[in-house]
């Protein structure tokens, strides 16, 4: 172990940590509002009572998705100083910017929102948790710009011994970072999703509150199976663009050794990364592959053997990652789609089992975020910025073993705390029902 | 115009504002046990800032993503060399922030005890920090050629700790003010009382930080080539005065402002010393990180100026707003109708 090991596994470590808060917020801040929409417009009280339900799940959750992200913008200068001062002309803006633009939007209106129930109109209070949803959503906007501007870097110029802009349209409308961007937004509705519709489902499976469960699972249902089919289309231009954009990963992510025309798509096999070809393959669909990255079953696909070996990932995990994700992806949209039907004809507490498999599903879409991310992260190794600075020269250079040794286990003791208390609050007041969450005289906050 | 001018200014202003506003909050968590004698103080007092301590907080965010986008080399070298109170800092910074949100969830005495602590302790250790790292910054940081030569135990030098004791003082009045405006009766009473009695240990460590700024620092040189300047720490001290005086008159929300004029004042004084300088170096100047050696280029200064005329107008005014829609005190009763307070 070293301080570059160190702090890369620090950085997997709090950025993982903070990508289990990220999609739910982005998912349930849509939700919410579109709640207490309906209640706004229907005046229908059920709709305010699911407002206060699960906006009390949302900002248990919102609060460690804050404080957590702190961590990342202080990282880059703690333990990436190298990093920063090599892309920080270019890699600084989308960060300030998201801050100055985005995330003092949904600070500020988060506060009214969650505190302004007596203080400030129906329409008003409706309107603040659609300004905190659409501040979270540019927020990944910037977030993701920044991050795709590594992965895929534009509008720069070598210049004074470092990375400087030279053109910020070309930031802003860098493919790599909106598609990303599409991607993440609808995982992160998809985690919502399916946290609205396991919950409800446990209630629904004792029988409790069944017409605010099943108003509540029904607009879930529409938006998991919306979310999870725009994952599957936006995800399938991202990885054509990849394939473009950074042939090494695309390569990793299908475990294809040599380049090929008309390359099949294998829907089994196994990388052998020491003798750097597949321990097995089987089932291929002839220039399947070429056809998906390329639009063209005759177009060449390079493989991992056409780069120099220096210059790749490690294979075995983007490979797993990504196939668990697309597995996953298309088990989502088949879920949401019997979900909706299930509701649509009231047949939902006919099959107590599908509703258990859906409690059991809440962790899943949460596990194919941060695939997702393994395989984004990863898969760009050896570089920091792709093909222009690599991870290993990005590394602080005054830092001591010592400090990142005790910053881990400092971060892995806090999180890991932190992370248990937030679970545990998340299933306390999940399984509340809503009645009891807004009783004053006894719930928790009339004390 | 020069941008590395306006950077410069804007980071000073940033850092201003964060410390003026999140200085409050700070102040008020590290006093909310002392002045809550019962839960429900304690729950005024948290709830006093409930709606906008996280707006708040997001100033320290942009002053941070400010430097990495301005300055990029100083935002990489300060956070690399001050990697350990900069870490300490963050851990306190993540506790306060789900202090707040989970010290409600439960009704035991442990668990609210646990996260009161949590408060307290999270809320002191950032007003120190702050103070020590900025004392150390205009001191100037042991950096040359081969990088940097300081640890955490080196920041804790004697001017470290009178800066630091002078942000925690600073803060404690301030909170203890936020706290007397926004609550009722006998707490706030008892919280105006506090600040009354925190002045003068404030004033007596503000005198001797101005007098040690002189030998520790070259913070002065800038006043004694322009002495116009020196109106700003005039102001500052003019401020804190203000502050006992408005108290004497029982003007607790003039008392507050003029806290909130002094932290500014304390803060550009400061800053305008350093200029041209963001982190002098102790050792040699030549190694000083200024505004022209570890700025961003002319382009991305110009695209960071215009996003940031445009925007920061903008956060102002709707920070206004919230502030104004909730300036009413907070008291048992209000907290009792409201069951989304904390």
């Amino acid at each position: 172990m070293d301080v570059l090991t160190l702090s890369r596994l620090q950085f997997a470590v709090t950025s993982m940590f903070h990508f289990i808060f990220v999609p739910l917020t982005l998912g349930l801040s849509i939700l919410v509002a579109m709640m207490e929409t309906r209640y706004v417009m229907t005046g229908n009280e059920m709709y305010q009572r699911m407002t206060k339900f699960w906006g009390k799940l949302f900002l248990i959750n919102f609060a460690l998705g804050v404080v957590t992200g702190i961590t990342l913008e202080f990282q880059f200068g703690m333990n990436w100083a190298e990093y920063s001062r090599y892309v920080g002309d270019i890699f600084g803006a989308p960060l300030a910017i998201e801050a100055t633009v985005a995330f003092f939007l949904e600070s500020v209106f988060i506060g009214v929102w969650a505190f302004g129930w007596n203080k400030v109109g129906k329409k008003m209070h409706a309107a603040s948790i659609w300004i905190v949803a659409l501040a979270t959503n540019l927020s990944g906007l910037w977030i993701l710009l920044a991050n795709g501007w590594m992965q895929h870097p534009v509008g720069y110029v070598l210049r004074n011994g470092r990375a400087e802009m030279v053109d910020f349209m070309a930031l802003l409308t860098n493919p790599f970072g909106l598609l990303k961007f599409g991607h993440q937004v609808v995982s992160g509705y998809t985690v919502g999703a399916f946290f609205v519709m396991g919950v409800s489902a446990w209630h629904l499976l004792r029988g409790r509150n069944r017409e605010f469960f099943k108003a509540s699972f029904g607009m879930a249902a529409v938006f998991a199976l919306v979310s999870s089919i725009l994952v599957a289309v936006v995800g399938d231009f991202h990885a054509a663009d990849v394939a473009k954009t950074q042939p090494a990963k695309f390569a990793a992510m299908e475990s294809i050794w040599e380049s090929c025309r008309n390359a099949p798509m294998n829907l089994v096999a196994f990388p052998d990364e020491k003798n750097q070809c597949n321990l097995v393959t089987a089932l291929p669909i002839p220039g399947m592959l070429s056809f998906m990255a390329f639009h063209d079953t005759n177009a060449e696909v390079r493989g991992l053997n056409s780069f120099p070996k220096e210059d790749l990932p490690p294979v075995l995990p983007v490979f797993l990652s990504f196939r668990l994700m697309v597995g996953l992806g298309t088990l989502f949209i088949v879920l949401a789609a019997v979900a909706l039907f299930f509701h649509r004809n009231n047949l939902l507490e006919k099959y107590p089992l599908f509703l258990r498999l859906l409690v059991f599903c809440i962790p899943l879409p949460y596990l194919a975020n941060q695939l997702g991310w393994i395989v984004s992260e990863v898969g760009r190794q050896p570089w920091i910025v792709y093909g222009l600075m690599r991870t290993s020269d990005a590394v602080s250079k005054n830092l001591v073993m010592s400090q990142v040794v005790g910053s881990l286990i400092g971060f892995t003791l806090l999180y890991g705390l932190l992370g248990f208390v937030d679970i545990y609050l998340l299933a306390k007041f999940a399984r509340r029902g809503p009645e009891e969450t807004n009783m004053g005289a006894t719930g928790a906050f009339g004390k | 115009m020069d941008l590395h001018i306006v950077w410069f200014v804007l980071w000073g202003v940033l850092w201003g504002v964060y410390f003026m506003l999140d200085g409050f909050v700070l102040g008020a968590g590290m006093l909310h046990r002392v002045l809550g004698k019962s839960d429900t103080d304690r729950r005024v007092v948290i709830n006093s800032f409930g709606p906008v301590w996280d707006g708040n907080e997001v100033w320290l965010v942009t002053a941070g993503g400010a430097t990495f986008a301005a300055f990029p080399t100083t935002y990489a070298l300060m956070f690399s060399y001050l990697y350990t109170p900069l870490l300490i800092l963050l851990f306190a910074l993540i506790v306060r922030g789900v202090s707040f949100e989970f010290r409600g969830k439960e009704d035991g005495a442990l668990w609210r005890g646990c996260w009161d602590w949590a408060i307290v302790l999270s809320s002191f250790l950032p007003a120190l920090l702050f103070g020590v790292a900025f004392g150390n910054i205009f001191a100037g940081l042991p950096m040359d050629r081969d990088g940097y030569h300081g640890s955490l135990i080196y920041l804790l030098n004697p001017y470290g700790i009178v800066s630091g004791l002078l942000f925690v003082l600073l803060f404690l009045v301030h909170g203890a003010l936020y706290v007397g405006v926004k609550s009722t009766g006998d707490l706030s009473r008892r919280a105006e009382d506090l600040a009354k009695a925190l002045w003068p240990p404030l004033l007596l460590v503000a005198v001797c930080f101005l007098g040690f700024s002189n030998f520790a620092t070259k913070l002065y040189d800038n006043y004694l080539a322009a002495p116009v300047l020196a109106v700003v720490p005039l102001a500052a001290v003019a401020a804190l005065a203000a502050v006992r005086l408005f108290l004497a008159k029982q003007r607790a929300l003039a008392a507050f402002a003029a806290s909130c004029v002094t932290i500014l004042g304390v803060v550009f004084t400061g800053v305008i010393g350093l200029f041209p300088n963001l982190i002098p170096s102790s050792l040699d100047a030549a190694f000083s990180l200024t505004i022209y050696n570890s700025s961003s280029s002319d382009y991305t200064l110009r695209i960071m100026t215009a996003v940031a005329f445009i925007f920061v107008p903008i956060v102002i005014a709707y920070k206004i707003w919230v502030y104004r829609l909730f300036r009413e005190r907070v008291s048992a009763e209000t907290l009792a109708g409201d069951h989304e307070a904390y």
